[in-house]
C-alpha cells in the first residue's frame, strides 16, 4: 500500500502532480490537516499561514493547468525553521524577544524556494537563536520527537526535523551552526544536509554565528534533499561570504556519480560515548560500503579534542555581536518602565532573551574583551584552522569520511540539565561548520527501542554532487526512510 | 614658565557616493527622515552588509592624494557599543589594518602680510581608516527620536600625528585636507551638512620638555572657525590649570563654538572596551597594483602643486595663485583662459578672474561653473585690451556685461561703442606738452633718472582725453617730448 500523501516524497509527489493525479491544493490540505491533528503532540511549528499556503497552492495548480510548472519543488509543501525570513511572515527565533516581529523580506533562500513553486508555508520551532541540540530552548515550549513524544526530536532544528519525520510537511529547511540540521536528522529518522559554507546564501538567516551558519535541507530521502539543495543553492550578490560558482545538477548527479568511493573513518569519532546501539549500526554501514567495492581506511583528525572548546569561543563571540541588534529600539520586545536608554537595553534583554541564549551572550563578550581577545578568539582562530588541515590532509587519502551523526539517539526532555552534557551531543557535527564542510545525516537503522540513528558522510567543499550520490548508494539498498512513526 | 601645545587631530570625512558602503539604498542628506533605509541599514533580522566599491576606491584616492602607504588587503571589523544611532550595536569600521598609513598633510601658515606667502610644513598622517556613519538623534523634551538616514553612509576616520603647536596650524591643516578631499572628489566636506567633522586632542607641556602632557578630547567642533577657536580656548585654559598648580584630566570636552566655552563630556574612566574583530560577514577585499594604478590616474594635481606650477611658468604673483588654486573649477577656468589668450598674457587673465570674476560671482552668489561669462571671454578680452582696441576702463564695462549676458567682448564694444577712438595724435601731443609744463617738480625728478615719475603726467592727459586715449601712444609721446625737454 503507498504510504499516505503526507509521508510521501518530493519525487513521487511531483509525478503525482504532474499526471493530474493529484493537485498542489489537494496535498497541502492534506499536509495541513495532518498539521492540525499531530502538531498539538509534536509541536513543530511556532505558526503557520493556512491561507497563504493555499493561495500558493492554487497558483501552483493554475501554472502546471496551464504547462508552466516551475519544476519539481511547484506545489510541495515546504516548511521554514523560524530563523529564516518570509515576507509578511513572522520571524520569531524561538525567541520572546522577537515573539512580534513580522518580516518585511524574504530571505534568499526564501524567494528562491517561492521562485521554484513551492508552496512555503509554516515557522518551525527551533532552539531560542538555533542555540541548542534539543528544540528545548524555545520560548514557545519545545517540539518533540514523532518517534517518542517523550524525547526530544534534537536540536536546534528540532522542529524542521519532527515536521518532516511526522508528516508535517514535505521537506522543510533548517540552519546548521554546530549540527543543528544533521543531528535533529539523526534523531528523527530523517535526511538533513549541511551545505558547503558559501553554497547557500545566508542573506535573511537570523544570524547565529555567521563564519559558521549554513542553511540546508531537511527532507525523507537523500533525492528530495538533492531537489532543494538544487533549489536554494548558488551565488547571491546580497551576502559577501557567498560562492561564486555554477551549481551542478544535484539530482542528475546521484545516477551519474558513481563509486566506489574511499571513505575515510575517523578513529577519533569512535569513542566513549557512543551508543552501542548507534555504534553497530554505522558499522553495518561501513559494512556495506566495503561490500560495494569501496576502500574504507581508518584515518586521523588529530584536533578533534579542540573542536568543542575552539566551536563555543567562536561561535558565542559572534553570537555576543549578532545579537546586539535586538535591544528594543527598532522592532521586538521593549520592555516597559524603563529609566533611561541603558536600563531599556538591560530590561528589554533581560526578559527577552531566555538563559541559554543570555549565557553564550555573556561567553562570547568575556572572549572578545580587552586582554582576552588574542588568548580566546585569536587563538581559537588558529586552533580552527588546524582542525581544517586535519580534514584537508585526510582528503589526499579518501573521498568522504564517514562517521555517527549522534553518539546517542533521542534522549528524554528534560533529561539533560547540564548545558555542557547539551554540548557534547554535537561532538561529531561540530568539527565540520568548524571547517566549512559539506556533510549529511540519513538514516541508518534503529534501536531496539525503535529510536532512528543518523549516519553522517562528510564531503569535500563544494563536492555536495559526491556526496549525495553516495548518500543515495545507501539508501537505495535500503529502507529505513519508509519507516514513518505511528501519531 | 613658556608652554608649547600639541594637537592632533581626528577628522571624519563622509565619501560622496551614491549609495551607502554597505547596501545599496541610496546615500543623502535632507531628506525625510528614515527614508534612507532597508534592512541592512535598520538591522533587521537576517541582513548582512556587502562592500561598496566606490567607497573603497575613495579611501584608496585619499590615501594616494596624501601620499600614504595603501594596505594590501581591505580588512573589516567590528566596533561594539550600544547606542540607539547604531542599528546593530556594532560599528563595521577597520580596526588593525587600516586601509591608509603615514601620508601628510601639507600646510600653508598666515604669512607676514596677506599678500605674502607663509611657511610651508608637512603634518604627518597616522593613518586613515573607513568605516559606516551612525545614525541622527532628536531629543526632545519627553523622548528622544532617531534618524537612520545618516547610518551607513561611508565614513573616512582621518588622523594625523600629534605634530602641530597652534590653532592656525590645525586651522591651516583642516583647509588643506579640505581642499585636498574636494579636489578629489572624494567629499564635498560641507561642515554645515557634517560631511567633515573634527575632534582635537590638545595637550601642553612646558617649553623644552619632550614627554607628552595629559590630553584632553575636544569634540563637536563644527566649523573650521570653531576647531581654531576651540582649541586656542583649550589651550589656554590648560595652561591657566597649571600656571594655578593644578593637573589636566584626562577627558572628553565638548566645545559651544557660541558661547566659545567647553564642559567636561566624561572622564578616562568611562572609557569604552569595544570587543574589535574582524567582521565575519565581510570578506578580506585584496587590493592589487593594478587597481592602485586605475586611481592613481585619476588623481589630481593638488593645490599646493598648482601654486607652485602656476608660479613657475606663468609668473604669476602670490596675490594671484593663492586666490586661484584652492577652487579647482576656478584654477581650471584660469588655465584655459590663459592658454587663449596666449603666451605672455596670463597675469592679466589672472587679474581679470582674481578681481573682476570673483567680485561678480561673489554678487550673483554664483560658482565659477556657473558664470555666463567662459575662458575665451576673458581671453579676447585681455587681447582687445593690449591692442588698444578697448580702453581699461571700457574693458571694465565690456567685463560687467560679458557676465550678464554671456556675449563676446567684440560685441559688446560693437554694440555699445566702447571701441577706443584714439585722439588725434596732434591733439595728444598738445595735452602731453600741457601736462609737462604744469608739473615742474615730476619733470625734474624724471630728469634725475626716477622714471615712474612719467606716470604724473599720463591722469592730466587721460583726463583731457576723457579716456579715450591709447595708453602705450601717451607713454611713447610722453617719452618723446621729454626726452627733448
Amino acid at each position: 500500500m503507498a504510504a499516505e500523501l503526507f509521508f510521501q516524497t518530493i519525487a513521487e509527489l511531483g509525478a503525482l502532480l504532474d499526471s493530474r493525479k493529484l493537485s498542489s491544493a489537494e496535498l497541502t490540505r492534506a499536509v495541513i490537516a495532518r498539521t492540525k491533528a499531530v502538531d498539538g503532540r509534536v509541536h513543530a511549528f511556532n505558526s503557520f499561514d493556512e491561507a497563504g499556503a493555499l493561495a500558493s497552492a492554487a497558483a501552483s495548480d493554475a501554472r502546471r493547468a496551464a504547462g508552466q510548472a516551475r519544476g519539481p519543488l511547484d506545489g510541495i509543501p515546504v516548511g521554514l525553521k523560524d530563523v529564516i525570513a518570509a515576507a509578511g511572515q513572522p520571524l520569531t527565533a524561538s525567541s520572546k524577544i522577537l515573539a512580534n516581529y513580522v518580516s518585511p523580506y524574504d530571505a534568499t533562500v526564501t524567494a528562491r524556494l517561492k521562485g521554484a513553486g513551492a508552496v512555503v508555508w509554516g515557522r518551525l520551532n527551533c532552539d531560542e537563536f538555533a542555540m541548542g541540540s534539543s528544540t528545548e530552548n524555545s520560548a514557545f515550549g519545545p517540539a518533540s520527537n514523532p518517534w517518542d513524544l517523550a524525547r526530544v526530536p534534537g536540536g536546534s532544528s528540532g522542529g524542521s526535523a519532527a515536521a518532516v519525520a511526522g508528516g508535517e510537511l514535505i521537506a522543510a529547511l533548517g540552519s546548521d551552526t554546530g549540527g543543528s540540521i544533521r543531528q535533529p536528522a539523526a534523531l528523527c529518522g530523517v535526511v538533513g544536509l549541511k551545505p558547503t559554507y558559501g553554497l547557500v546564501s545566508r542573506y535573511g538567516l537570523v544570524a547565529f554565528a555567521s563564519s559558521l551558519d549554513q542553511i540546508g535541507p531537511l527532507a525523507r530521502t537523500v533525492e528530495d534533499a538533492a531537489l532543494v539543495l538544487g533549489a536554494i543553492a548558488g551565488h547571491d550578490p546580497l551576502d559577501s561570504t557567498s560562492f561564486q560558482a555554477d551549481i551542478p545538477d544535484y539530482h542528475a548527479g546521484l545516477k551519474q556519480k558513481k563509486g566506489p568511493w574511499r571513505i575515510g573513518i575517523p578513529k577519533e569519532y569512535f569513542g566513549t560515548g557512543l551508543d552501542p546501539a548507534v555504534g553497530a549500526a554505522v558499522e553495518a554501514a561501513i559494512a556495506f560500503y566495503r561490500s560495494q567495492g569501496c576502500e574504507i581506511k581508518e584515518v586521523s583528525l588529530p584536533h578533534t579534542q579542540y573542536c568543542l572548546d575552539t566551536y563555543y569561543i567562536i561561535a558565542t563571540a559572534e553570537a555576543s555581536s549578532n545579537l546586539a541588534r535586538f535591544d528594543g529600539i527598532r522592532y521586538g520586545h521593549r520592555a516597559s518602565g524603563a529609566k533611561d536608554v541603558v536600563d531599556l537595553y538591560f530590561q528589554s534583554r533581560a526578559e527577552g532573551f531566555g538563559p541559554e541564549v543570555k549565557r553564550r551572550i555573556i561567553l562570547g563578550t568575556y572572549v572578545l574583551s580587552s586582554g582576552y581577545y588574542d588568548a580566546y578568539y585569536l587563538r581559537a582562530q588558529k586552533v580552527r584552522t588546524l582542525i581544517r588541515q586535519d580534514f584537508l590532509s585526510a582528503y589526499r587519502e579518501v573521498d568522504a569520511l564517514l562517521t555517527p551523526t549522534s553518539p546517542t539517539p533521542a534522549f528524554k526532555l528534560g533529561e539533560k540539565f547540564d548545558p555542557l552534557a547539551l554540548y557534547l551531543c554535537d561532538i561529531y557535527t561540530i568539527g565540520v561548520n568548524l571547517a566549512g564542510l559539506p556533510a549529511l545525516s540519513l538514516p541508518c537503522g534503529f534501536t531496539p527501542a525503535g529510536l532512528p540513528i543518523g549516519l553522517q558522510l562528510i564531503g569535500q567543499p563544494f563536492r555536495e554532487s559526491e556526496l549525495l550520490a553516495m548518500a543515495h548508494t545507501y539508501e537505495q539498498a535500503h529502507d529505513w526512510h519508509r519507516r514513518h512513526p505511528a501519531l | 614658565m613658556n608652554y608649547e601645545a600639541v594637537i592632533g587631530l581626528e577628522v571624519h570625512v563622509q565619501v560622496r557616493t551614491n549609495s551607502k558602503i554597505f547596501t545599496r539604498v541610496a546615500a543623502g542628506y535632507g531628506h525625510a527622515e528614515n527614508t534612507l533605509t532597508d534592512p541592512v541599514i535598520l538591522a533587521l533580522p537576517g541582513a548582512l552588509p556587502v562592500m561598496n566599491k566606490a567607497a573603497l576606491d575613495a579611501i584608496i584616492k585619499a590615501g594616494l592624494l596624501l601620499g600614504c602607504e595603501i594596505a594590501p588587503v581591505c580588512k573589516w571589523d567590528r566596533k561594539h557599543y550600544f547606542y540607539p544611532d547604531s542599528p546593530k550595536n556594532y560599528q563595521i569600521s577597520q580596526y588593525d589594518q587600516p586601509m591608509c598609513r603615514g601620508g601628510a598633510v601639507e600646510i600653508e601658515l598666515p604669512g607676514p602680510a596677506r599678500n605674502v606667502m607663509g611657511e610651508h610644513k608637512k603634518i604627518p598622517l597616522t593613518r586613515i581608516h573607513l568605516e559606516e556613519d551612525v545614525g541622527k538623534l532628536n531629543h526632545g523634551a519627553a523622548e528622544s527620536l532617531v534618524d537612520y538616514n545618516r547610518a551607513g553612509t561611508p565614513l573616512m576616520e582621518i588622523v594625523s600625528e600629534p605634530a602641530m603647536h597652534t590653532a592656525e596650524e590645525a586651522f591651516a591643516f583642516l583647509t588643506s585636507l579640505r581642499a585636498t578631499m574636494v579636489y578629489g572628489g572624494i567629499s564635498d566636506c560641507d561642515m554645515e551638512k557634517g560631511q567633515l567633522r573634527c575632534d582635537a586632542n590638545i595637550s601642553v607641556r612646558p617649553t623644552g620638555q619632550t614627554t607628552l602632557g595629559t590630553k584632553v578630547e575636544l569634540k563637536n567642533l563644527n566649523s573650521i572657525s570653531f576647531v581654531r577657536d576651540g582649541i586656542a580656548h583649550e589651550i589656554k585654559r590648560q595652561i591657566a590649570l597649571l600656571e594655578r598648580g593644578g593637573t589636566v584630566e584626562q577627558e572628553t570636552r565638548d566645545y559651544d563654538g557660541q558661547t566659545g566655552l567647553s564642559q567636561s563630556l566624561r572622564s578616562k574612566e568611562m572609557a569604552h572596551d569595544y570587543r574589535y574583530f574582524p567582521d565575519p560577514d565581510l570578506m578580506p577585499v585584496k587590493v592589487d597594483e593594478a587597481w592602485k594604478a586605475r586611481l592613481r590616474a585619476e588623481c589630481p594635481e593638488l593645490p599646493f602643486e598648482k601654486q607652485r606650477r602656476f608660479a613657475a611658468s606663468h609668473q604669476l604673483p602670490y596675490t594671484l595663485t593663492s586666490v586661484l588654486v584652492w577652487d579647482k573649477a576656478l584654477a581650471d577656468y584660469f588655465e584655459e583662459a590663459a592658454s587663449l589668450a596666449g603666451p605672455g598674457r596670463a597675469q592679466a587673465v589672472g587679474n581679470w578672474i582674481v578681481n573682476d570674476l570673483l567680485r561678480e560671482l561673489g554678487g550673483a552668489k554664483l560658482e565659477v561653473g556657473q558664470a555666463k561669462v567662459r575662458p575665451a571671454h576673458v581671453a579676447a578680452l585681455v587681447q582687445l585690451v593690449e591692442a588698444g582696441t578697448v580702453l581699461a576702463n571700457a574693458a571694465k564695462e565690456i567685463f560687467i556685461e560679458m557676465f550678464a549676458t554671456g556675449e563676446t567682448p567684440e560685441a559688446i564694444a560693437g554694440r555699445r561703442g566702447l571701441n577706443a577712438a584714439p585722439a588725434d595724435a596732434g591733439e595728444l601731443e598738445l595735452w602731453c606738452r600741457d601736462a609737462i609744463a604744469a608739473n615742474a617738480k615730476a619733470l625734474a625728478e624724471f630728469k634725475a633718472g626716477k622714471d615712474s615719475a612719467i606716470n604724473a603726467f599720463k591722469g592730466p592727459v587721460m583726463k583731457a582725453a576723457k579716456g579715450k586715449a591709447d595708453p602705450k601712444l601717451v607713454d611713447s609721446t610722453l617719452r618723446r617730448l621729454l626726452a627733448a625737454s
